[in-house]
């Protein structure tokens, strides 16, 4: 454990908006504790700032508990810090020590236009979705939910890849910018329940098309995704993306 | 105006399916021409945008976060509640009817409740086509577990991220009905007003978060699902950004808000650790089903490990007291949340705190370890299995059933939760109190519905776990879609609704000049501080415990807050750029506001029920003393700057006898 009274310097993105030029800004801060989250640490530097009566640093963030993918800050170079399977607001200050500079920048991909500071736009990821990324069901038209037996370890495979928070971090890891551990996440989610099989392969092709449209890169198998996913999707659903997409365009369904 | 419920005549079983079936309907080609607006995409919101998607209304959705798929639902753990009986264990419609109506306190309207218990079982049907993961049985069917205040194992659960997969299989059907075009969809846009016309909700302000800009939408009706308002305590389980605004919005243009003061403090949270904290983190209920609570018997030991000198692993056995299985031998450690929850703060109290601050208690899973342990090496025929191959089996299966909530635990604190006990007390979790509404979720504005943890309608004075999840996804598929036909039935003849009419222009202005009020104070303090300072009032005089002098200091020291507010903030930047400071401090101006109304509403209320407990208002046990002759109503406050004005809607019990709840 450190010690309960650090002082950290912080070099700091700031961007006025989408289109201005960016810069770091260094802070000092002084009084951090162990016990702090990362995100607490920038509020108490928020509100020195704000008693300078100067503009606090922008920064996104929401369930603060590791779930909601609000939170999105590249810390030190690492998307989410270099915590293995933490995402930044889970990220705690007794993993730093008294002296450390510590550098904070956005998320950086042309498919995720930078907001503010360290906010960025992120309306991509839900176009992929509604590509496809769905079951087609109406509400009212289900039957019994244990009509289908489902095996448990089936279930559990589906369950991995639907944790995906959908924050971003593996396009942020991606020296290409590809967003491919995220598309294959729900496509390979939704491939694994029968109620959703149907539509599997349609349902990757649509999701890649908007993918790439989207202006994220190409896979090329680097796997610095999965690395920094703070939910730790494997990039095995890639590769059964792959085999979805392969079926369809090899078949004659489409 | 007197409340009237609407409650349909007959049976209680029957009502709803009665009603359903003669409700005027809309036809489909008019429901073309209809434009619904829904505020907020949790499960809410985002259940009833893709339901009436579906069955073709014009339908525009408005969210302040970046995604439909951030909504706070996302953050729900444990489970959702349905009377699906698959354990065979007993549960039916109408034993979830009444553990809710009894889990309640007493204080809900019965035939809300039993609809509620009807529609559960399609829930859990929909999510599953939908593809939602639910945890299986080996068999391959959905598996339960029990939770809080009941009996049987009826909670479905997704590992601990239920909340997740429920909220994510709504957002792919609403994402699937704007590919469709039926949903338009408004990201990071904030409703900062409720546009009336003629008396009827016709259309919101938005403020458009990346710019700035104030937009006009019209529809023909509107519907808030815009969650709870626990941040009004600053520290709460409640994700950030959570808020009251557009409930307050609406209660500012005429909505009564009901129960204000009942709120759900939730006896397994991470206790708080320093002055900067942010916010608190909930450790599932469902915990609670394998996790033993207790204290040492003794202040020594409690002092002992208050000041690190002893942990709770060197507590012998006989030292400790499991005080809720010693008060409450028939729910033990699964009594419901509000009386665990005070369970914990008298042994605080008491000086049985084991924290440094004095405020936690401990959450034990040895003896669950344990006892899986045994029973996973008798399954695996290890019939010599040593105490660490035991420990190592026992540990797998928590890990299976509890991994994750362990892991946050872990990250939170830095200690390991299968070694050391954990260390838990109760925080602001959830608000059983909100916008008044009938049996049709339409508030007393015509045209103004309220859905999920945005209206008041179903838990009374104290919700049961794995019932909000339960009650939004109701709300949001299966009742909201109904019965706002009965309003829109009579709709079919207005036209589009013009967003530049006078009432458009006016709410418009109004919003224009609050930003500026804000903005113009250039005071000394953040919005945070203030935000602070009215958490800790809340929690002081409005939390756990009650008592009347407190409440009216509170209501005071509130008011003068407010106006310090007014006088002393600093926002930072402009009004036309993103500028997150700006949100926040329209937000906790509204707070100021709902603040000083639960003071007064749990001041009214002079009896104990629920989560509310005023201390004047207890049995010689400590247990919460209810007043049901002259206290069986719910509080509906009309807000006015000066003195709000209660209206009463009676609580007509036909089925249930009340009785003392007892979980003893
Ligand atoms: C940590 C935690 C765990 C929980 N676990 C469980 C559980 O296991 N089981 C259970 O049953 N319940 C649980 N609950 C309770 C449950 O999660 C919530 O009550 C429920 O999800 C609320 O859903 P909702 O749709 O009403 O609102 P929310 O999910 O809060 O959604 C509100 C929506 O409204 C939008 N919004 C709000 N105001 C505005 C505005 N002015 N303009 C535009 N948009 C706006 C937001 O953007 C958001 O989309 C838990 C709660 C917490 C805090
Ligand atoms: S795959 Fe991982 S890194 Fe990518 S969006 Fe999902 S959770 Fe985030
Ligand atoms: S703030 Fe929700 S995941 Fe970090």
């Amino acid at each position: 454990m450190s010690a309960d009274n650090m002082k950290l310097t912080l070099k700091i993105w700031r961007q006025k908006n989408a289109n201005a030029k960016g810069h770091f800004d260094t802070h000092t801060l002084d009084g951090v504790t162990s016990h702090m989250s990362f995100l607490e640490m920038l509020d108490v530097l928020n509100e020195q700032i704000i008693q300078e009566k100067k503009e606090p640093v922008a920064f996104e963030h929401d369930c603060r508990e590791g779930i909601c993918g609000t939170c999105s800050l590249v810390i030190n170079g690492y998307p989410h810090g270099p915590q293995q399977g933490t995402t930044t607001c889970q990220l705690h200050m007794r993993h730093f020590k008294d002296g450390d500079t510590i550098t904070i920048e956005p998320w950086r991909s042309a498919a995720f236009p930078i907001v503010k500071d360290l906010v960025v736009n992120r309306d991509s990821f839900d176009r992929i979705i509604q590509a496809g990324g769905y079951i087609s069901v109406n509400t009212g038209q289900a039957q019994d939910g244990n009509a289908i037996p489902i095996e448990k370890d089936v279930a559990n495979e589906a369950m991995d890849a639907a944790t995906c928070i959908g924050c971003g971090a593996c396009v942020a890891a991606c020296p290409n910018a590809s967003a491919m551990l995220f598309t294959s996440a729900k496509v390979s989610h939704l491939a694994h329940m029968p109620q959703g099989e149907v539509e599997a392969s349609q349902r990757a092709i649509r999701m890649v098309e908007q993918h790439d449209a989207e202006g994220f890169g190409r896979c090329s198998n680097i796997t610095a995704c999965e690395a920094e996913c703070p939910k730790e999707i494997s990039v095995e659903h890639i590769a059964r993306l792959n085999r979805e997409y392969l079926s369809a365009s090899v078949g004659s369904d489409k | 105006m007197a409340l009237q419920s609407n409650v349909p005549p007959g049976e209680l079983g029957e009502k709803w399916t009665k009603y359903r079936s003669s409700m005027p309907l809309v036809a489909p080609n008019n429901k073309r021409r209809i434009e619904v607006i829904i505020v907020g995409t949790g499960l809410a919101g985002g259940a009833a945008a893709a339901t009436l998607g579906e069955l073709g209304y014009k339908v525009k959705v408005f969210t302040f976060h970046d995604s439909p798929r951030r909504a706070h639902s996302i953050a729900a753990q444990g489970g959702i509640n349905a009377a699906k009986n698959y354990q065979n264990d007993g549960d039916s419609v109408y034993r979830l009817f009444y553990d809710t109506i009894k889990g309640g306190d007493y204080r809900s309207r019965e035939a809300n409740v039993h609809r509620l218990a009807e529609v559960s079982v399609n829930i859990i049907d929909q999510a599953v086509a939908q593809g939602v993961p639910f945890a299986r049985e080996y068999g391959g069917l959905l598996a339960n577990r029990s939770f809080g205040g009941v009996q049987v194992s009826r909670t479905f659960y997704a590992r601990g991220q239920t909340g997740q997969q429920l909220l994510l299989g709504a957002y792919q059907s609403l994402s699937r009905q704007v590919s469709l075009g039926n949903v338009t969809m408004y990201n990071r846009h904030e409703m900062v007003d409720v546009v009336k016309i003629d008396g009827k909700a016709r259309g919101i302000i938005a403020r458009n978060l990346l710019t700035g800009e104030l937009e006009r939408h019209g529809a023909h009706a509107v519907v808030l699902g815009t969650g709870g308002y626990g941040n009004v305590f600053y520290l709460s389980t409640n994700a950030m950004n959570s808020n009251v605004s557009a409930a307050w919005r609406a209660v500012k243009k005429g909505a009564y808000m009901a129960n204000p003061c009942f709120t759900q403090i939730h006896p397994t949270c991470i206790p708080v650790s320093g002055e900067y904290q942010s916010k608190l983190t909930l450790m599932s209920e469902s915990l609670r089903n394998d996790g033993r609570v207790w204290v040492p018997k003794n202040q020594e030991d409690a002092k002992a490990i208050r000041e690190g000198r002893k942990t709770g692993l060197d507590i012998p056995e006989a030292d400790r007291d499991y005080y809720l299985e010693r008060r409450y031998p028939a729910f033990g450690n699964l009594v419901p949340r509000d009386v665990a929850s005070r369970a914990a703060k008298t042994a605080c109290d008491e000086g049985l705190g084991v924290s440094p601050t004095g405020l936690a208690v401990y959450l034990d899973f040895a003896d669950a370890i344990q006892r899986y342990g045994k029973s996973q090496a008798t399954t695996l025929n290890e019939t010599n299995a040593s105490a660490a191959r035991i420990r190592e089996l026992g540990t797998a299966v928590v890990a299976e059933k509890y991994g994750n909530l362990f892991e946050m635990y872990e990250k939170i604190t830095g200690e390991n939760p299968y070694v050391m006990p954990m260390k838990i007390y109760p925080a602001v979790h959830y608000t059983m109190g909100g916008l008044w509404v009938d049996y049709n979720l339409q508030t007393n504005v015509p045209g103004l519905f309220a859905a999920g943890e945005a209206n008041f309608s179903d838990h009374g004075a104290n919700r049961l776990g794995a019932s909000a999840l339960m009650q939004g996804l109701a709300d949001g598929y299966f009742v909201l879609p109904y019965t706002i036909g009965t309003f829109l039935a009579n709709e079919i003849r207005t036209p589009m609704i013009d967003p530049n009419g006078k009432e458009f222009m006016e709410a418009e202005k109004a919003v224009a000049d609050r930003i500026t009020r804000v903005m113009g104070v250039q005071g000394n303090q953040s919005v945070e501080s203030f935000h602070r300072r009215l958490g800790k009032y809340m929690w002081d005089y409005c939390g756990m415990a009650r008592n009347a002098d407190g409440l009216a200091k509170g209501r005071e020291l509130i008011r003068e807050l407010r106006e310090e507010f007014y006088r002393d903030v600093f926002v930072p930047g402009t009004a036309d750029e993103y500028n997150p400071e700006l949100e926040k401090a329209l937000r906790v101006a509204d707070f100021l506001e709902l603040g000083e109304l639960m003071m007064v509403d749990a001041l009214d209320r002079n009896e104990s029920c629920g989560g509310h407990f005023r201390e004047e208002y207890q049995t010689p046990e400590g247990e919460a003393l209810r007043r049901d002759d002259e206290y069986t109503y719910v509080s509906a406050w009309e807000w006015d700057d000066n003195q709000p004005i209660l209206h009463k809607e009676n609580l007509e019990f036909e089925n249930v006898e009340l009785k003392t709840r007892s979980y003893k």
